[in-house]
């Protein structure tokens, strides 16, 4: 009883806490009235989609009915279109092949390279690196511009690369380190994808690969990498040397402490970053929309095409939309502790 | 051990796989790097210059082939002065005094920067990449400022900036407004916490959809409200700087999440010590904010700015669904821009578009980092 009593005036009851792990009510009342219209704003949307899909064209096009079995009598007539009926299923399992393989990939070889910038010193001659840029530029120059075959204009690049590696590359000692490769590694997220998209699309027309799951899984794993390489290189550089350190005295090899020490040290870092790059390939459209037609279409493309000529139909488009976010949800929900926990180190090292 | 494999001339095979090892062993760095760096050679820095290239050409169907022309910088030309200026950077009038006086308001503060800057001593490289940075940004409120009078209407460029610059920081203030609400000893927080996080999980196309079936006048669910208010037969759909809004909120709804989770993770990891002192002090909140939990989250908040910056201007899935671009071009992106172009064939155009965009969005990320991330990092 005596805990409860606060002899302060009222005012300062209200506005003041008595101790740092309390609220006084006044503010109370204000966080959890503007947390609940937050949430509301975050819930209705969804809510609405999942009801939309137990509509019928009637019931959506009457005016808004918000309650099922009190002010309409929901049907399940909508699903059964879109996964029995309708080729759903083709895209649905070409989202979940295509996410899942390009992000275990890009987590693989991201973490790899993360791995390898944090822990192992690098020294690249710059001289080295101008000398591939404009080898790249003039092999591509020559192919597009001088119609010159290109396994010629190839093999001449690569040769002339050998040659200038023992040559004068040697003399100049200017070197590029272990930030500026990381520094580009990670700004090549900057880049928009438009960008890229089309020479990227000619390039699998070349290899017959055009709107294939291979085409969608490389190109996804290419635009995600930085994003790994950002998030897990301050993961790997937040975990002790000593371990690493005392295996690599018993003669294993760098491989080996990187699967079986440093690897399960960042899990919860790993968890978060996977996440994070499943949502994005999982939701990705503009890529998939150049890449993919009919065989390898993935979902978002799927939902984006349900703008038919007499206007989109919410009641199918809704059943689209459940079950896109219903799969990301339940895996978020496994990962919740270690996503949380991941962001906090990624979010601590800025 | 090695010594008795080399003398014993049967296990060859043994020797040879034991210095393939070690070779392995002693470039495993090149190896870790190698496949990471040959990826994004192939779908970054390749896919980079074909473009360069292919912005430099005009395309052409010939018969069941393409033929690519150079034209140099054509495409670019049509797009910031020639038939495409309207599409890109807008229908632009001519200055009237108005315009001409908030110019001359942002040209001092452009020149009063830059003159603070030199006086703190410059750097021969700081100094031209501050003047890129100027460049920008007074292109930019040029653009803006001619689009001003009546008549004039906002190209892609102008309509992108909009979504990016306003989108992250009204992402950014909520963000920081709940995560500062929800780090309270409040209950609940974990369940605050998940909710919050869902609409960064749901596909930016399924939002564009959602968000029009809830902005539906005569069905969606608001359609009795509005009909009540007589808004029944406005349709946000047919103003230019409503659907513009639209497309606004639809992003923020997704993105505020991001901002939340990273800048809560941020606020609860503060200096606990510190608060209690200035509980103890009789600080006001504010005063603990500004004092205490601002510097202690600014470097995070600036990294989480940066990243949404980048994000931000790759914008296409949610106007192309919402509105298609419309009314007229006025909800279209720079993404959507070029992607357009590349529909009618015009890939040289398309090209062009997207160095523009790349250009601009380079630019302005390099200099938030330069001027903003490393500002909040210099007490670290």
């Amino acid at each position: 009883v005596t805990r409860n009593s606060d002899a302060r005036p009222l005012m300062q009851r209200l506005f003041e806490p008595r101790r740092l792990d309390t609220m006084a009510l006044a503010p109370k009342i204000g966080t959890y009235t503007v947390l609940g219209i937050w949430t509301l704003i975050v819930l209705f949307p969804l809510y609405w989609v999942l009801v939309t899909s137990f509509k019928i064209e009637v019931q959506v096009d009457d005016g808004p009915y918000y309650l099922p079995f009190i002010d309409f009598a929901p049907t399940l007539d909508a699903w059964n279109f879109m996964l029995l009926r309708s080729n759903t299923l083709g895209p649905y399992v070409n989202s979940i092949v295509v996410s899942l393989a390009s992000t275990l990939l890009a987590l693989l070889i991201g973490s790899l390279a993360a791995y390898a910038l944090v822990r192992i010193r690098f020294q690249v001659k710059l001289a080295a690196v101008l000398t591939f840029i404009v080898l790249l530029v003039g092999v591509i120059v020559a192919v597009a511009a001088l119609d010159v075959p290109w396994p010629v204009a190839m093999t001449a690049a690569i040769v002339l690369f050998l040659l200038a590696l023992n040559t004068y590359v040697r003399r100049f000692n200017a070197a590029v380190g272990n930030n500026d490769i990381e520094f580009w590694m990670i700004s090549n997220r900057i880049m928009p994808p438009i960008v890229a998209v089309l020479p990227i699309y000619v390039m699998f027309q070349h290899l017959k690969l055009l709107d294939t799951q291979v085409a969608l899984i490389s190109t996804y794993t290419g635009v995600n990498l930085p994003i790994v390489v950002w998030l897990t290189r301050d993961f790997f550089a937040g975990i002790p040397l000593d371990l690493e350190e005392s295996a690599e005295i018993d003669g294993a090899s760098k491989f080996r402490v990187f699967f079986t020490i440093a690897l399960p040290l960042v899990r919860s870092g790993l968890a978060a970053t996977f996440m994070l790059v499943l949502i994005l390939t999982w939701n990705e459209f503009l890529l998939a929309l150049f890449l993919s037609n009919a065989n390898a279409q993935t979902m978002p493309v799927l939902v984006a095409a349900q703008n038919t000529t007499r206007g989109p139909q919410w009641w199918y488009m809704s059943v689209l939309i459940v079950i896109m976010i219903a799969p990301v949800i339940v895996i978020a929900g496994f990962l919740q502790k270690h996503i949380a926990r991941g962001l906090l180190v990624g979010a601590v090292k800025g | 051990m090695r010594e008795s494999m080399a003398v014993a001339p049967t296990v060859s095979a043994e020797t040879t796989r034991q210095s393939r090892d070690e070779w392995v062993d002693r470039n495993s760095g090149r190896i870790m790097v190698l496949p990471a760096v040959l990826i994004l050679l192939a779908f970054a820095i390749f896919p980079l210059i074909i473009s360069v290239y292919l912005s430099l050409c005009r395309f052409a169907l010939a018969g069941g082939s393409f033929k690519l022309t150079f034209v140099g910088l054509y495409n670019f030309r049509r797009l910031l002065f020639g038939a495409q200026q309207y599409h890109f950077l807008g229908t632009l009038k001519p200055l009237d005094w108005p315009e001409w006086a908030g110019f001359g308001a942002f040209a001092i503060l452009i020149v009063v920067w830059l003159g603070r800057y030199a006086a703190t001593g410059l750097t021969v490289l700081g100094f031209l990449g501050r003047l890129v940075s100027a460049s920008l940004a007074t292109g930019l409120a040029l653009a803006a400022l001619a689009t001003l009078p009546a008549g004039a209407y906002e190209g892609t460029l102008l309509t992108t900036c909009f979504y990016v610059l306003v989108g992250v920081l009204v992402q950014f203030l909520l963000g920081l407004g709940l995560a500062l609400l929800c780090a309270q000893p409040i209950r609940g927080r974990h369940w605050f916490r998940v909710t919050f996080f869902i609409p960064l999980m749901v596909t930016p196309v399924g939002v564009a959809y959602m968000f029009r079936m809830l902005a539906d006048m005569q069905k969606g669910p608001f359609a009795p409200v509005s009909a009540a208010l007589g808004f029944g037969d406005m349709s946000w759909a047919t103003q230019a700087w409503s659907a513009r809004l639209m497309v606004l909120i639809g992003d923020t709804w997704q993105w505020t999440p991001f901002m939340f989770i990273v800048l809560l993770a941020a606020v609860e990891n503060q200096p606990r010590d510190q608060l209690e002192a200035a509980r103890m002090d009789g600080a006001s909140s504010f005063q603990t904010f500004r004092d205490i939990t601002w510097p202690a989250i600014a470097p995070i908040a600036a990294t989480v700015v940066l990243i949404r910056l980048i994000e931000a201007f790759k914008i296409i899935d949610i106007p192309n669904v919402l509105t298609a671009g419309g009314p007229g071009l006025a909800t279209e992106s720079l993404t959507l821009h070029s992607f357009i172009a590349w529909r009618t064939q015009d890939l040289g155009g398309s090209a062009a578009v997207g160095y523009l965009l790349l250009f601009v969005s380079t630019i302005t990320c390099v200099s938030f980092f330069n001027y903003a991330v490393r500002w909040t990092r210099r007490y670290q």
